[in-house]
């Protein structure tokens, strides 16, 4: 059992797809105008992951490897469809507000980026546990971001106010920019963040530290 | 003709694709590093959009509505781009090996790059008939060009610029399309 409590821990933590992979930005930047936009774009984006990696996990030795990314892409793009159907369905209102985001998780590329280097190679039990770790990792991810930019851009967590009625919502924040300043304090946070590990391993041999340092910057 | 004009000028500037819907950010932010290639995968990218709104739209509206399979429109979209991006790559690398070589790795990237399933689906959505389509993607793909070869030009300038320690590399360039971004939100005026 603890293999796949190690995939979902690994998800969340150590190789969160949006924080530490940096993959998906697109509709990562796009819906977290509020926390719970971020939630349903991230519960969406799990349930097609875990299928996904399921599927092809279980039809992995079935696929001829001359067809795999088609292949993988019609199974993942049918299940997009199904979200798609069941959200306009049973969510209408979240379906509105998150719009053409919803098929294009097709080309979201945690999808198939953990389909080619996770799911290919393992199987199907792994798989989905990886899909588990990946999808709520970036999940959590999203609901941070749209937290962050909501309360921010108008003052309030999931709909709740939080700022003092005499705070002035700084609006930009759930605009277009907001979204890439958020963005860019991410990353410059993570760089600031890896930045004092490299001084660490500093065993007073200056020659080593200085080749530490040029491959901090061709990073 | 009216119409149109709206349609191009919202798609290209007041909704550009890049800095206010989002859609094919990695590229935007990866190969933005010199103008000349920025305008090359610009070119790229005006060529491929248009081409797949071309197919998506014939194929949506003889197709998928006459045979109500419009619930298809994701699955058959994604597929037409992807054979399109292989048949455009085969023909740079046979007759414009330079460009081929400059844009490397993204240009099979395309298919990722969400802001060419994006135009066909909003197209879709919106209900535009095959001009407004192709107006629209042609639109877009030229205000992802415009966006893109604005910001290499920024990069190029502030290459050599004093940036603080944690803010070098991609953060910097962010920061640098978040503030094209709030330039273009000016135009968000011109269509009332």
């Amino acid at each position: 059992m603890n293999k796949y409590v190690e995939r979902i821990y690994n998800g969340i933590w150590k190789e969160n797809p949006l924080l530490v992979l940096v993959l998906g930005t697109c509709p990562t930047l796009a819906v977290t105008t509020s926390a719970i936009n971020g939630m349903g774009m991230g519960l969406s984006t799990t349930a097609v992951l875990v299928f996904s990696n399921m599927i092809i996990a279980a039809l992995r030795k079935l696929i001829p490897d001359r067809l795999r990314l088609p292949a993988e892409i019609v199974i993942v793009a049918s299940l997009v469809t199904i979200v798609d159907m069941l959200m306009a369905g049973f969510t209408p209102s979240m379906y509105e507000s998150l719009g053409v985001y919803i098929p294009l998780i097709v080309v979201n590329c945690i999808i198939l980026g953990r389909a080619e280097s996770f799911a290919m190679k393992n199987g199907p039990v792994i798989s989905l546990f990886d899909g588990i770790g990946m999808g709520l990792g970036f999940t959590i991810a999203l609901i941070m971001i749209g937290a962050v930019r909501e309360l921010i851009g108008a003052g309030t967590i999931f709909g709740a106010q939080i700022m003092p009625a005499s705070y002035v919502p700084c609006s930009i924040f759930i605009l277009a920019p907001g979204a890439f300043f958020v963005y860019a304090g991410l990353t410059a946070l993570q760089n600031k963040l890896k930045m004092p590990r490299a001084k660490k391993s500093c065993s007073g041999n200056c020659a080593s530290c200085a080749s530490a340092d040029s491959e901090e910057a061709a990073k | 003709m009216m119409n149109l004009i709206v349609i191009a000028i919202s798609a290209c500037l007041v909704s550009n694709v890049v800095l206010s819907q989002f859609l094919g950010i990695c590229s935007f932010l990866g190969v933005s590093t010199d103008v000349k290639t920025a305008a090359g995968m610009g070119g790229a990218v005006v060529f491929v959009i248009t081409m797949a709104t071309i197919v998506a739209s014939l194929i949506y509206d003889f197709v998928l509505v006459p045979f109500d399979l419009v619930y298809l429109k994701t699955i058959v979209f994604i597929l037409v781009i992807a054979a399109l991006v292989q048949i455009v790559e085969m023909f740079m690398h046979k007759c414009m090996v330079s460009l081929y070589n400059a844009l490397g790795i993204y240009l099979p990237l395309i298919t990722t790059n969400c802001a060419v399933l994006g135009v066909a689906l909003t197209n879709a959505q919106n209900g535009y008939n095959f001009i407004e389509s192709v107006v629209c993607g042609f639109a877009t793909a030229v205000g992802y060009l415009i966006a893109i070869v604005l910001l290499a030009g920024i990069r190029e300038h502030t290459a050599g610029n004093n940036v603080p320690k944690s803010f070098q590399g991609v953060p910097i360039v962010i920061v640098s399309a978040a503030l094209m971004s709030i330039a273009f939100f000016g135009f968000s005026g011109v269509i009332s």
